[in-house]
């Protein structure tokens, strides 16, 4: 069975050898296959049941509403396409207004996570031993609870009778003048919750990156700084900082992208006058049952989305590579 | 020299030391790293902690750079008392083992980091960034960033970097560990001239003895956080003062014994590795009876055919191994009493192998002079 | 050396503080008497009675949970595949669109995963007649499809700070590099490999979005339900059912923490032992 392949042909596993050679199909099947097989699987799955969806969408988004099941239609003449699902994008002012309160909600969301997530995961990498695996194990334990449950949660706290709201209504009063005392603070169905809430939930998502990265930095860097004459925040500021870049991009598009497209936040304690763009998309779907415009709206999104997506895609394979090779 | 060193390093005459290292001691919990060593270093030295693993001399290092603080003792340097100033305030600078070059930044902004914090004009900074890459022939790579650069070039940039300040006292951690033989028999001349040139004090650290031997003034021998020897490479080789700092430095022969009498400096011991009774040089013996330990270096023991007419001690025994090395040739001889005897001998005439001193098995006889042995006591 | 520890320690403290004050407030509220959820009432542990009499929810849970089992077995045995695809078959042709296709799940807002799975399903439906109705099986396929992405991120990651020589010592001994898959790489990645099953287990259990475009009628799982419910407001019901969940949830993750630290101190307690008999 083992034919005339070199040694080096058959216990390659690194693929860098050329195929061709004029193999048979059941050469390359014995030889290779179960290589070839384990690669393909899980493409063919992707490609199938991940891309090709997305392929239908942007088909869907080019057709027009209908009273039929499933509720759309493709026109009848040449070029069989509408564009006035995207022409609608532009023209009215709710859809561009949802991008923008996306885009200002998430953003304002990825920069309270770095502001609150950066220091946390400093000192978790400053802690030694036990406590530090506790402090960690801490901060994964809400993200395998329910997201769903972590969101209610917050309603629980910011309705206007909960204890909370009347704990902070009580501080604030305290603090302001007698005539703009205040029963209740308003925090349900608004932007403030919004974003409240997406920096609770996504707060471990920009928490772990960053620390896989500053745990990796290497300490006699900072002792190398100090015995050059530079004070601690000066050691921050020229070494940690600059090297931590990479985990602060990854955690920024980690948290930022899929925010950007939240719906459960925004339907659950937003505003729903000014709603976010997953929002909308989940309404315009369900409630209005007009597939061709949801999708419209969510290929937009896509694409909005492509070039942070392929940032992030850089940033982490740069950091997987970071880990293989040794410094 | 002008100075004599004590048994514990303490520097007496005129000069002040440049750097005191007092009484220090570091403990991490239980145990101490560090116990109560005293050195003086004279100003423009290049001196070596020498010592295997856990000894404490990288201990001793980073108190020196402020990394850590002693438990008990003080640092003093050129008349200040450092041991409480963090490293960034102390006019002390060092060359990391691992070279901790930073990689975000270029060749000539590594080299110039430490001169952010100086009051200098930006040229002044330029020019003694250049100054200091001539130094280290490094001009043409400032562009370069740390993981463009070969280890040799990177230890380079890391001495550079360490230079940059002036400092009064340079601190190096293995600096030849990295290194293979070649680079490293170069870069150890290198780092002599570097320190002709600058004048600055060194201490260098480091676990092997030839790099100790080699690069410095003075050696501080150490061994569980304390103080064995310090003293001169010569000093530390040929008049080790106890056993470890013998037994530690190159290769050494050991008997037991006791002393049978000593007159006009001459000492008679009684060896029963030996069988019989050899006489050793020594100013101050200790009394007939006492147990001593007679050390003699391989290179120190002749070995002949025949037996050697003239010789004080000398005794019999067969080679058991035989080991050439081109420009020597170590033989291990089995005495009657069973003990393994070391003894080289450098092959001064060309000679075939049929025309060598002794071949395995043969019975040769060895011998030493008096004054080349070395009486021990602890 | 502790730069500013009071600083960094007090960020985290309110750190977790900000993480746990919702979820203590709701475990405690879920003991409330009365039917208010924000307002005490009075202890009271009939809500996990009634919650644990309802027909619905069980349902639900056992809805939930088979699905849970059922793709994260096959999200592992896939993402596995390809976290060693990415990391020891480097360059294959289209790796790095492959490699993209692995990372995108991950970020992409589940909206658009949710709307495109489901568009699928209608295609296909149109087209090849199956699947004719929409429920466990659709639900199943697009659970894996992005719980995979999670598993492959893990393996590839801990395939490739794994020693190669090993894997080069066991050809060297005469394995073919399938055996040495076989016999060395899985079991040596098989805490990670075991870590990403549970991590596709909890995404599936907890998964509202793409479930909620890809179900059908009668394939209501807990999250859908809950979402529903949810929606209509605060109730103590709720309230129980989330400190079950977090209970058990925070059960398992310590032992798992604690069987880890165990197993870690174990091996070092060996490496001790060997260092002293060295010496």
């Amino acid at each position: 069975m083992e034919g005339s392949r070199t040694l080096a042909a058959d216990t390659d596993t690194t693929g860098l050898l050329p195929r061709g050679a004029g193999y048979s199909l059941r050469n390359w099947f014995n030889r290779r296959g179960w290589r070839n097989i384990i690669i393909a699987s899980p493409y063919v799955w992707l490609l199938a049941f991940f891309l090709l969806p997305f392929l239908i969408v942007i088909a869907m988004s080019l057709a027009t509403r209908a009273g039929t099941s499933p509720p759309f239609a493709f026109a009848d003449t040449w070029p069989y396409v509408d564009f006035g699902n995207i022409a609608r994008l532009f023209e009215d002012p709710v859809y561009v207004r949802a991008y923008l309160t996306s885009i200002y909600n998430a953003g304002i969301a990825t920069a309270l996570c770095l502001l609150l997530g950066y220091p946390m995961a400093l000192a978790i990498t400053r802690v030694r031993g036990t406590w530090r695996n506790i402090f960690l194990l801490l901060v994964i334990l809400p993200f395998w609870t329910s997201f769903l449950l972590r969101v209610y949660a917050w309603i629980g706290l910011m309705g206007a009778n909960s204890w909370f709201n009347k704990f902070l209504t009580a501080f604030i009063n305290v603090l302001v003048p007698a005539d703009m005392a205040l029963r209740s603070i308003p925090m349900m169905n608004t932007n403030f919750a919004v974003v409240l809430v997406m920096v609770y939930s996504y707060l471990p998502f920009m928490i772990l990156p960053l620390y896989a990265n500053l745990e990796r930095l290497d300490g006699t860097l900072n002792e190398a700084a100090m015995d050059l004459g530079s004070k601690p925040w000066q050691v921050f500021r020229d070494v940690t900082l600059p090297l931590s870049l990479p985990g602060i991009i990854a955690g920024g598009l980690l948290v930022f992208i899929p925010a950007s497209g939240e719906v459960i936040i925004p339907s659950l304690v937003g505003d729903a006058s000014d709603p976010m763009i997953g929002r909308v998309i989940n309404d315009e779907f369900s409630a209005a049952r007009d597939w061709p415009m949801a999708s419209a709206v969510a290929v937009a999104l896509l694409f909005m989305l492509v070039v942070p997506m392929m940032l992030y895609h850089r940033f982490e394979s740069r950091a997987q590579a970071g880990s293989e090779v040794k410094s | 020299m002008g100075t004599v060193a004590s048994h514990n390093g303490e520097l007496t005459g005129a000069a002040q030391p440049f750097l005191r290292i007092d009484a220090v001691t570091k403990k991490f919990g239980g145990f101490t790293a560090v116990d109560n060593v005293s050195i003086d270093v004279r100003k423009g030295e290049l001196f070596s902690l020498l010592g295997g693993s856990g000894c404490g001399k990288t201990t001793l290092l980073r108190v020196l750079a402020g990394f850590e603080t002693p438990s008990l003792g003080r640092v003093i340097i050129d008349g200040q008392d450092v041991t409480d100033l963090p490293p960034y305030e102390r006019p002390v600078n060092m060359m990391f083992q691992s070279y901790a070059l930073f990689p975000h930044m270029s060749v000539e902004k590594n080299v110039g980091y430490g001169l952010k914090h100086e009051a200098m004009s930006d040229t002044g900074r330029r020019d003694r960034v250049r100054h200091m890459l001539d130094l280290v022939q490094l001009t043409e790579l400032s562009g370069r960033k740390p993981h463009q650069l070969s280890g040799g070039q990177r230890q380079r940039v890391a001495l550079a970097r360490a230079l940059a300040k002036q400092p009064k006292l340079l601190l190096l951690d293995e600096p030849l560990g990295a290194l293979d033989k070649k680079l490293r028999e170069r870069t150890q001349f290198e780092i002599m001239n570097i320190q002709d040139k600058t004048g600055i004090t060194f201490v260098v650290v480091t676990h092997d003895q030839e790099e100790a031997m080699t690069l410095s003034t003075r050696i501080a021998v150490m061994d569980k956080g304390i103080v064995r020897q310090i003293g001169t490479p010569t000093e530390i080789y040929e008049y080790p003062r106890n056993r470890f700092v013998a037994g530690f430095i190159g290769s050494i022969n050991q008997f037991e014994g006791a002393v049978a009498d000593s007159a006009n400096g001459s000492t008679a011991v009684d060896l029963p590795a030996v069988g019989g009774r050899v006489r050793v040089s020594h100013k101050a013996p200790p009394p007939p009876g006492a147990k001593v330990m007679i050390a003699v270096r391989p290179e120190k023991i002749v070995i002949t055919r025949n037996k050697p007419s003239n010789a004080v001690n000398a005794f019999k025994g067969r080679v058991q191994d035989l080991g050439y090395f081109g420009k020597d040739s170590l033989y291990r001889v089995k005495l009657a009493s069973g003990v393994l005897v070391t003894a080289n001998s450098v092959n001064a005439r060309r000679a075939g192998e049929h025309e060598r001193i002794a071949t395995w098995e043969d019975e040769v006889w060895l011998s030493f002079d008096p004054s080349s042995a070395i009486l021990l006591m602890d | 050396m502790n730069r500013h520890p009071l600083f960094l320690f007090s960020c985290l403290c309110f750190g977790f503080a900000f993480f746990y004050i919702p979820i203590l407030s709701m475990i405690f509220f879920s003991f409330n008497k009365s039917r208010l959820a924000t307002v005490w009432g009075g202890f009271s542990i009939q809500w996990y009675g009634k919650l644990l009499s309802d027909g619905q929810i069980i349902k639900a849970a056992v809805l939930s949970l088979e699905i849970a089992l059922l793709s994260a077995t096959f999200a592992t045995i896939l993402g596995t595949m390809a976290g060693i695809s990415l990391a020891r078959f480097k360059r294959f042709r289209g790796s790095t669109f492959f490699s993209g296709l692995v990372t995108a799940p991950l970020v992409m807002p589940e909206v658009i995963t949710g709307i495109s799975s489901l568009m699928l399903f209608i295609f296909m439906a149109q087209w090849i007649g199956w699947p004719g109705q929409r429920g466990f099986t659709t639900i199943t396929i697009a659970h894996i499809t992005f719980s995979m992405t999670y598993v492959a991120t893990i393996v590839q990651s801990r395939l490739s700070s794994m020693d190669l020589s090993i894997e080069e010592a066991a050809m060297d001994l005469g394995s073919k590099p399938w055996q040495v898959l076989k016999d060395v790489t899985l079991p040596i990645i098989f805490p990670a490999i075991l870590s990403g099953w549970l991590l596709a287990f909890t995404i599936s259990l907890d998964d509202v979005v793409i479930t909620s475009f890809t179900t059908g009628p009668g394939a209501t799982t807990l999250p859908i339900l809950i979402w529903s419910k949810v929606r209509l407001g605060v109730t103590p019901d709720i309230n129980a059912l989330a400190t079950l969940i977090i209970v058990v949830v925070g059960l398992g993750v310590a032992l798992a923490g604690y069987l880890m630290y165990r197993v870690e101190k174990q091996r070092q307690r060996d490496m001790q032992i060997a260092v002293a008999a060295n010496q």
